[in-house]
């Protein structure tokens, strides 16, 4: 399996440790991993704020930088999201195809342990660990993303803790949280407010964990915030043997 | 009372979080338990097929639409309906006060309804000495404190059991420790003789079915079924829109819509109006007008994107599962209708300009599109109306510079980690003063914590 992986501009400046770790990952599953020169930015910020002609100057940047890539894999629902189901959208003729032939190989992290490399066991690292997972609303609504990472999470010896709010919306949203600050804010503590007593939130999505620990931050609550990728990596922890799906 | 207009949206909600917490609590508890009915009211039926059923047909209805209109107005002028046509707001009010004026109209009662809310039709009656009195006990609620709804389907949403206490115990005489029930008993005592003393009821239509022409009204409480036939006269003002080909089309319309509105397997009444009282009849109006309300309609059904927002049925259901919309209640849309919806009739209705900033009012989460009983993409109308904003140049100049700039970078990439590196400075407590974006931010955050080597470094470094 040849893997190119796509930190995404948000992973390579706030979660590069995380990158880091998912690249660890790729590897410990089999993978040959490349990091494709001159990656920079799917375009999302822009599509989002309406901007399509400067989401299309990004996106065929990162078309061309990704060429031929056998598989794509980026440590974020939402940057997949973009890749799988937007980018393709902003092209015509050749272009879409080759956007359309590269979107069905690219994948969120944890989908592709799941759905392509087949794992579902990668250690006992997170034996004894009560964890709250928060859905990124792209990875759950236009990936069909429900329960990959929390197979991974339960596999790896976590518990996953009830979360009323685990499939309700951060409040980040790109730009709209600097837009509207407040009513963002308010999201982010509509879910705070409902977490339950966990040792740390994970998510496959760093957009939403920088959210929702900034908010944290601001009002001076202890809740930890980790990035799937690291958290699934502490979970392959000292074992050696790697069990498949069936 | 009507709405302020969409501008102030991002002063409005932020006041309305700060200083009104019992405002966002009422909302947030309310949302909560009417997504709760419509998803377990929707687990009893194959809601997928149900959905794609109504889609289709309403799909069908706006493609045909003149034609249904001919059909029905036809078929109401059968059942001895007056039938009017309106194009604009103005208009809608010019026949009712025509109708007003030849029946020497004092008092008029109003069953609940959206379109008139858009129309403006208390104002207008009040101000040509008409009294007017809603009897939805939401409506009337805020009538009482002149407040537009809040809710399309709950208009008094926004309000808790302790502040309609206060108010009955002002207005109504009502002990200050009255309970829900005897709250509504008050306001039932009260309404009773209002629906005695009106020359006209004003009601809305869910539904118009056009090959019968049948206006078909949902509800809970009764009002509507009284209001539509206690006065001698009865109006109903019917959006173009809300138009079904068939009188059967009416049961899957009316079974789902209650069930994405609040659970219910169906309203408590239905009623399906279909002319003045026969001569045979007991009970019913002398005259029944149906007025045929436009008022940007047609301008949207042009729109080969913007027109699958016609084919909304009003349940609500799309802001009862909104996070942006449970944060704040519907006041600080300024427009009729708040949430999801609004945000995407909004520009269709009145015009781009003046309904920005809502198409940004969302964070395109998409959970509005899970619940919608006519399967209206939301999400992809909200990117739609943002791109024609950002074509037609009504967003901040300082924005469009910044994406500009974004786009040059992306296709660079040694200025693109260049600018991360100056965004990574600019975010320590010194730096964050020269750049704006970020004070937005940390208004209400924590800056984030910017890694200490980025990744693509790391990398070259060797990884293991
Ligand atoms: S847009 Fe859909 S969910 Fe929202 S009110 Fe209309 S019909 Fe209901």
């Amino acid at each position: 399996m040849r893997v190119s992986f796509f930190s995404t501009c948000l992973g390579d400046r706030l979660f590069a440790d995380a990158c880091v770790d998912a690249v660890r990952l790729l590897r410990h599953v089999g993978a040959t991993v490349e990091v494709p020169a001159g990656l920079t930015c799917c375009g999302q910020p822009a599509l989002n704020a309406g901007y399509a002609q400067e989401a299309r100057r990004a996106a065929r940047h990162t078309l061309e930088a990704l060429g031929g890539a056998d598989w794509v894999v980026l440590p974020s629902g939402s940057c997949t999201a973009m890749m799988r189901h937007h980018v393709p959208e902003l092209f015509e003729g050749e272009e879409r195809r080759h956007a359309e032939a590269l979107a069905a190989r690219t994948y969120e992290l944890s989908e592709f342990l799941v759905r392509v490399a087949g794992v579902e066991r990668l250690g006992t690292g997170l034996s004894g660990r009560r964890v709250a997972y928060h859905h990124g609303c792209h990875a759950l609504r236009l990936l069909g993303e429900h329960d990959e990472p929390l197979r991974l999470l339960a596999g790896a010896g976590a518990e996953v803790v009830d979360w009323r709010a685990d499939r309700e919306c951060c409040g980040f949203g790109g730009l709209f949280a600097a837009k509207l600050p407040a009513v963002s804010a308010a999201m982010a503590d509509a879910k705070l407010d409902s977490l339950p007593d966990v040792h740390f939130v994970t998510s496959a999505d760093g957009g939403c964990l920088m959210q929702l620990s900034g908010r944290a931050g601001r009002r001076l609550l202890t809740t930890r915030f980790r990035h799937l990728a690291s958290v699934l990596w502490e979970g392959v922890g000292t074992s050696v043997g790697l069990r498949t799906a069936p | 009372m009507m709405p302020d207009g969409p501008a102030g949206y991002p002063e409005r909600s932020k006041r309305s979080i700060r200083e009104q917490p019992g405002v966002r609590r009422a909302v947030s508890a309310a949302t909560r338990t009417f997504d709760g009915g419509r998803e377990a009211a929707w687990r009893e039926i194959d809601a997928a097929r149900w959905r794609d059923w109504l889609r289709d047909v309403k799909r069908h209805a706006l493609t045909h639409l003149d034609r249904y209109l001919e059909v029905a107005e036809r078929a109401m002028e059968r059942n001895g309906v007056r039938v009017h046509w309106a194009e604009t707001a103005a208009d809608a009010l010019d026949v009712l006060d025509g109708i007003v004026r030849a029946a020497g109209v004092k008092r008029a009662v109003k069953a609940k309804s959206m379109l008139t809310e858009e129309l403006g039709v208390n104002a207008f009656l009040e101000s040509h000495d008409v009294t007017v009195r809603e009897t939805d006990l939401g409506e009337y609620i805020i009538q009482l404190l002149g407040q537009p709804p809040s809710h399309i389907v709950g208009p008094a949403i926004h309000l808790s059991v302790e502040d309609c206490r206060q108010l009955f115990a002002r207005v109504l005489g009502t002990p200050p420790d009255a309970t829900p029930d005897a709250l509504a008993a008050a306001a039932r005592a009260a309404l009773r003789t209002e629906f005695l003393k009106a020359d006209l009821g004003i009601s809305g239509g869910n539904f118009l079915a056009a090959e019968t022409g049948t206006v078909a009204l949902i509800e809970n409480e009764g009002n509507i079924r009284l209001s539509t036939s206690a006065p001698r006269i009865h109006v109903a003002m019917v959006g173009i829109e809300k138009l079904v080909p068939r009188f059967v089309d009416l049961s899957a319309f009316l079974q789902l819509t209650s069930r994405s509105a609040t659970g219910q397997p169906i309203g408590n009444y239905v009623s399906l109006i279909q002319g003045p009282r026969g001569d045979d009849e007991r009970d019913g109006p002398e005259e029944m007008h149906v007025v045929l309300v436009d008022n940007g309609r047609t301008r949207v059904l042009a729109d080969d994107r913007a027109w699958e927002a016609l084919r909304c049925v009003r349940c609500g259901a799309c802001l009862n599962i909104c996070p942006v919309y449970r944060q704040t209640g519907g006041h600080p849309y300024g427009f009729t209708y708040s949430g999801p919806i609004g945000a995407i009739l909004a520009p269709g209705l009145l015009g781009l300009e003046e309904a920005m900033p809502l198409p940004y009012a969302s964070s395109l989460c998409g959970a509005c599109a899970d619940v919608c009983p006519v399967r209206i993409p939301i999400p992809d109308l909200l990117l739609y109306w943002r791109e024609r904003a950002v074509e037609a140049g009504l967003v901040p100049s300082a924005e469009r510079a910044a994406m500009h700039g974004f786009a040059v970078a992306a296709e660079r990439p040694t200025l693109f980690h260049l600018a991360g590196a100056a965004l990574r400075a600019a975010s320590s407590p010194i730096g964050r003063r020269s750049l704006p974006v970020l004070g937005g931010w940390t208004d209400e955050r924590l800056a984030p914590s910017f890694s200490p080597k980025p990744f693509h470094r790391l990398w070259r470094e060797g990884i293991e």
